[in-house]
């Protein structure tokens, strides 16, 4: 039977001051939490989510199919993050689009919807407000803090503003920064969502429209770069769209209909995002990740930057990942070890890319058990 | 002899205490052995998905590494002692990794398989190489692919200035340090840099 998940959410009134010196006044903050928090509140793990997911982690809402969290593969009972063990909290970060206070919700100092005018968040200030969160469920001392990509660098941020919070860091396909041509892609996307005509200057929301062929693009362009080029050949390769009952071999010779199955698979996902998923969050969050840099205050040396982290770590990366690659995890590690901090690394020969991380693969989710039950050893 | 035996005769080269960084750590057995017993702390460096998980069962800390790539993760004399324990004979820039090793460490540690032991000599003399306890393969299938003697490793240690500190042959448990060339099965060398 599977676990049963409810969302919660809690509003907070004390205004959280933000990296950009800009204020938010009154937020609320959703979340779901899995298993038991033990008498010593000592097993709580908090999972940061990447770009487009949000607190529902794991589990499925009552009475509603295919409404699996979306680390469910990863997190439950008896999975390699076990929810018999421990105490597990997935937070929809500020300016999202999934319950959390964001772009789409009223400004209390105008009435208005917030729209573009939502502040830019960045990392840090999403875990300064996870931070407030556990307070408030009375914990003051996290197990774990894990995230796979812009949830890994919400984990290494933790261990840099709360080191003393928290006693193990799982970063999964994770980078210390974004490099340009990570840059670069969040651009096209954004000037995709910007310049369409429904956008509205991001005030789209009073127009009774939603900028969809711009998010399509953004869709499209980022799935592209979270598959690996092996892995879209052995998909898709050149195969051809084509109907049942069209028998024609050949090429259509149209320059606009789909040709290709990529195409299609591509269209079909910008589509399926575009219906669900909000304009400005999604300029909100590729900002973020744009921005997270903890190595900038440090003359761009990470080493230094991460003397200030104290728990022990696991990072992963795969081998096909070109999003997030295995270098830029190996900077994690490197900074790490000159500074002596316990670290474990492992590095996943899979296909398929950035995705791998959501994916099932033994060796990836044996290391994180393996990890996971070691640390549980560690609980009275 | 038994592994637990060379385990513990290799340890008692570590100093109590020292920060280890064991190349081709295996299962994590000999860094483990290092924590419990000698007070070591360090990390592993392994190649193999299936030790990497072993080590990180037994909270051995480890990184997935291509040794063939070198060790550039490490700094100059960041570790007291290097070990490279049955792991030479596997690389392919096997003298570029005994430079490495001892740079980053203060001490390193080498133990490998000796061809000269003698039941090797007596093999090749008969015109077969050697199939022993010690070196399980036929010459085709073996993982061995630089086969060296304790002389030969004297000879390398002196063209890369690492000065010698203490060296001995391991057979059936024992230290072997009369005639070690022809007598032990496993040759056994700790240096720093000269």
């Amino acid at each position: 039977m599977p676990m049963i998940a409810t969302p919660q959410s809690m509003h907070f009134a004390e205004p959280l001051p933000l990296q950009s010196g800009a204020v938010l006044r009154d937020y609320m903050l959703a979340f779901e939490t899995y298993g038991t928090l033990n008498a010593d509140r000592s097993n709580a793990v908090l999972i940061c989510h990447a770009l487009n997911a949000s607190h529902h982690v794991a589990g499925v809402y009552e009475g509603q199919e295919r409404s699996e969290g979306w680390w469910d593969n990863m997190i439950g009972p008896g999975k390699p993050v076990d929810t018999n063990r421990f105490f597990v909290i997935g937070i929809n970060n500020l300016g999202s689009c999934f319950g959390s206070t964001g772009p789409m919700h009223t400004d209390p100092a105008t009435g208005r919807v917030y729209g573009a005018d939502f502040p830019v968040v960045t990392v840090e200030d999403w875990v300064n407000a996870q931070a407030r969160l556990l307070d408030a469920l009375g914990i003051q001392t996290l197990a774990a803090v894990m995230g796979g990509s812009l949830g890994g660098m919400q984990a290494l941020s933790w261990t840099l503003q709360y080191p003393e919070r928290m006693r193990h860091a799982v970063v999964v396909a994770s980078a210390p920064n974004l490099n340009a041509e990570n840059i670069a892609f969040n651009e096209v996307a954004r000037r995709a969502i910007v310049t369409d005509p429904d956008f509205h200057g991001g005030h789209f929301y009073e127009h009774n429209t939603v900028p969809q062929r711009g998010l399509r693009i953004a869709r499209m362009i980022g799935h592209i770069t979270y598959l690996s080029d092996d892995v879209m050949n052995t998909k898709f390769g050149r195969q051809l769209r084509r109907d049942e009952d069209d028998t024609a071999p050949g090429y259509r010779y149209s320059t606009q209909d789909v040709e290709f199955q990529i195409e299609s698979y591509l269209r079909y996902q910008g589509d399926k995002f575009s219906e669900y998923f909000d304009a400005n969050t999604y300029l909100l969050i590729t900002r973020a990740l744009d921005y997270f840099d903890p190595a900038r205050a440090y003359g761009g040396n990470l080493s230094q930057a991460l003397a200030r982290a104290s728990c022990k770590f696991l990072l992963v990366s795969f081998t096909t990942d070109w999003r997030f690659s295995p270098q830029r995890s190996r900077e994690i590690v490197k900074a790490l070890l000159d500074n002596r901090r316990r670290v474990s690394y492992a590095e996943i020969d899979a296909p398929h890319g950035h995705d791998a991380f959501l994916l099932d693969d033994a060796r990836y989710m044996g290391v994180v058990r393996s990890y996971f039950e070691s640390m549980s050893k560690e609980l009275a | 002899m038994s592994d637990l035996t060379i385990m513990e005769s290799i340890a008692r080269l570590v100093p109590h205490g020292s920060r280890v960084l064991d190349l081709g750590c295996g299962d994590g057995a000999m860094l483990d052995y290092l924590q419990r017993h000698r007070g070591c702390s360090g990390y592993g460096i392994e190649i193999s998905d299936a030790n990497v998980l072993a080590c990180v069962q037994r909270g051995v800390d480890v990184v997935q590494l291509n040794l063939d790539e070198g060790l550039t993760l490490f700094d100059d004399a960041s570790f007291d002692v290097v070990l490279q324990l049955d792991t030479l004979q596997h690389l392919r820039n096997a003298e570029t990794m005994l430079r490495e090793t001892a740079r980053v460490g203060r001490t390193g540690i080498v133990s490998f398989p000796n061809f000269a032991h003698w039941p090797n000599r007596l093999s090749v003399a008969r015109g077969r190489m050697p199939v022993t306890r010690r070196l399980p393969y036929q010459w085709y299938d073996t993982p061995n692919i630089r086969v060296g003697t304790y002389k030969d490793f004297e000879v390398l240690a002196h063209k890369n200035q690492l000065r010698v500190l203490d060296a001995y042959g391991l057979q059936d448990g024992l230290e072997v340090r009369w005639l070690p060339n022809l007598r032990a099965g496993t040759a056994v060398f700790r240096f720093e840099r000269g």
